[in-house]
């Protein structure tokens, strides 16, 4: 039981760095993007690639998985910018779903559907993180976490943070604000495909292996269901949707209900969650975050 | 000097020429009113001067440089800061947010060079950089009177501040040129009065202010110099004397005697 409530915790872990790049391009940039689940896929198959046939060790993986993330959330940010709300979700699915193809067919490198098998595992000075003494994992995993909470919420603070709410709240008016709306669309792409990416690598070291079955549209809605949940605009809330949702998600195993509910009662409950919130709380559990500014010596 | 001048303007949608080869100037240190009946294509010469729209023939000069088809955001940081006719304000952010935003290309030492390193260095000295720029906002709400405000959400102010919020955003980002697009539309005339002095207060701030204004008698009183626009094309040019004598502009307002 308490042994499968910390994989609760990691599968938290790994679905929060998702939700915290969903919430800089959906809760700050304000564009629907449902690709998540595409660049988890990617930073996935960047590490397991990397690591079962060039040797390179979890730490050097990482990095080139987020790179790659980022890589592909620029070429899918450029030509979807035109793209606002339920289109640019469409063209973004769409993506999404070209990468588990690709990596379902493109057997001399991703080896098919039968995916790759034996990654190694993630060592840290010759200590063994072994995915199946949980603690271990969940305590780097933690920390990976945390730095990309910090990374973000300073970003969010700062005037680029502003300048991708002032892109949300109104295009035409940023532009003649002097921003360059272009620029930050496709910054907020590239920030969310790299934390994915980072994500992905993680799921690689954690499971590993990997298939493209994992990777699936379900994973997006999920990851859009954990911001609208939290709240968008508000990096703590996209942590906490992301507790919430596994714990839902895992609610028949927890409870020793399996013979009873059904595995997709799960998304049941998901799309009336979200029916639920969009009625009675539409800014999600914790709302926008709000800034505190001050002038020198700390004055308001 | 002459600070903006258009060579030829012309702005055609398929058939529909909206600006017709306009030669408009902006005299520096002037307030410079645009007018002319609804449909004349005064917003639309605003819009193609300011980036949000690109010509179909003629050129833009701004301070002896040609500025036609620039992206919106670059004419911006050369120095042209506009309002909108319909007001978009960024409504979910509260009053200061709004204000800082147009401090948001102030940081670094050139406005259009090195920004990418620029957005690092703001990461890295964010709440010093921060902390200048939320005290210079609150220096502009202090000059429109609305330091008490500063925390409201901008769709919670009344109109006429809604306006004049727009106003201190666009002056955030120290333009040379002001255009304002229907400042007094909506407003009462106690509002309007205000409006007026507050344009002063910005002309003597060395800011060269055009407007866009139905209302005449604001601009009857406060304009050096206007323009006269109908069916995209330029009227009529002189002092507010001038124009009010001019046989032109009458028939184009009222109609023609039989």
């Amino acid at each position: 039981m308490w042994n499968f409530f910390l994989l609760i915790l990691i599968y938290t872990g790994i679905y929060a760095l998702m939700a915290l790049g969903q919430n800089i391009i959906t809760g700050y940039g304000g564009m629907l993007s449902l690709t998540q689940a595409g660049f988890f896929a990617i930073g996935s198959y960047a590490t397991a690639i990397l690591a079962t046939r060039y040797g390179w060790s979890f730490w050097a993986t990482l990095p080139a998985a987020a790179l790659f993330s980022a890589f592909f959330g620029l070429l899918i940010g450029l030509p979807t910018l035109r793209l606002k709300g339920d289109y640019l979700a469409i063209a973004t699915l769409g993506f999404g779903e070209i990468v588990r193809n690709v990596l379902n067919n493109w057997d001399s490198l991703t080896n098919g559907p039968m995916g790759i098998q034996k990654i190694p595992m993630i060592t840290i000075f010759g200590f063994v993180v072994n995915p199946y003494k949980k603690y271990a994992f969940l305590v780097v995993l933690s920390i990976a976490v945390l730095v990309a909470y910090l990374l973000f919420q300073r970003l969010a603070r700062s005037r680029m943070g502003r300048a991708l709410a002032a892109v949300r709240e109104d295009e035409i008016a940023a532009q003649s604000m002097g921003i360059n709306i272009t620029k930050y669309k496709v910054y907020a792409f590239i920030l969310g495909a790299s934390v994915a990416g980072v994500a992905g690598s993680f799921q690689a070291a954690f499971t590993l292996s990997v298939s493209p079955g994992t990777y699936t549209f379900m994973v997006s809605v999920m990851v859009l269901c954990m911001v609208v949940l939290g709240g968008m605009g508000n990096f703590k809330a996209s942590i906490l949707g992301a507790f919430i949702i596994q714990l839902i998600s895992y609610l028949p195993q927890l409870t020793g209900l399996t013979a009873v509910i059904p595995p997709q009662f799960k998304q049941i409950l998901f799309g009336l969650i979200l029916v639920i919130m969009m009625i009675w709380r539409p800014q999600g559990l914790l709302g926008r975050e709000q800034i505190t500014y001050r002038k020198k010596g700390g004055k308001r | 000097m002459t600070l903006l001048e258009t060579l030829d303007l012309t702005r055609a949608y398929g058939g529909v020429v909206a600006v017709n080869k306009v030669n408009f100037s902006v005299e520096e240190g002037l307030i410079t009113g645009l007018i002319g009946p609804n449909g004349a294509g005064k917003t639309t010469l605003f819009n193609n001067i300011t980036g949000l729209d690109v010509p179909t023939h003629g050129r833009v000069i701004f301070a002896g440089r040609d500025i036609t088809g620039s992206p919106a955001h670059k004419i911006c940081r050369m120095g042209i800061a506009r309002t909108f006719q319909n007001i978009r304000l960024f409504k979910d952010l509260t009053v200061v947010e709004n204000v800082m935003i147009g401090r948001h290309f102030k940081t670094g030492k050139s406005e259009t060079k090195g920004r990418f390193l620029n957005a690092f260095n703001s990461y890295i000295r964010l709440h010093q950089e921060e902390e200048e720029i939320y005290e210079r906002a609150c220096e502009w709400l202090e000059f429109f009177d609305m330091e008490g405000m500063k925390d409201e959400l901008a769709k919670n102010l009344p109109y006429g501040k809604q306006r004049e919020l727009e106003i201190a955003r666009a002056l955030a980002t120290d333009p040379k040129l002001l255009f304002l697009d229907e400042p007094a539309a909506g407003m009462n005339p106690q509002e309007t009065d205000h409006l007026m002095t507050i344009i002063r207060k910005i002309r003597d701030l060395d800011i060269t202010v055009v407007l866009i204004e139905h209302d005449m008698k604001l601009v009857m009183s406060i304009c050096d110099t206007i323009t006269v626009l109908n069916y995209g094309q330029k009227l009529a040019e002189g002092t507010p004397y001038e124009i009010r004598r001019n046989q032109d502009v009458i028939e184009a307002y009222l109609g023609k005697e039989e």
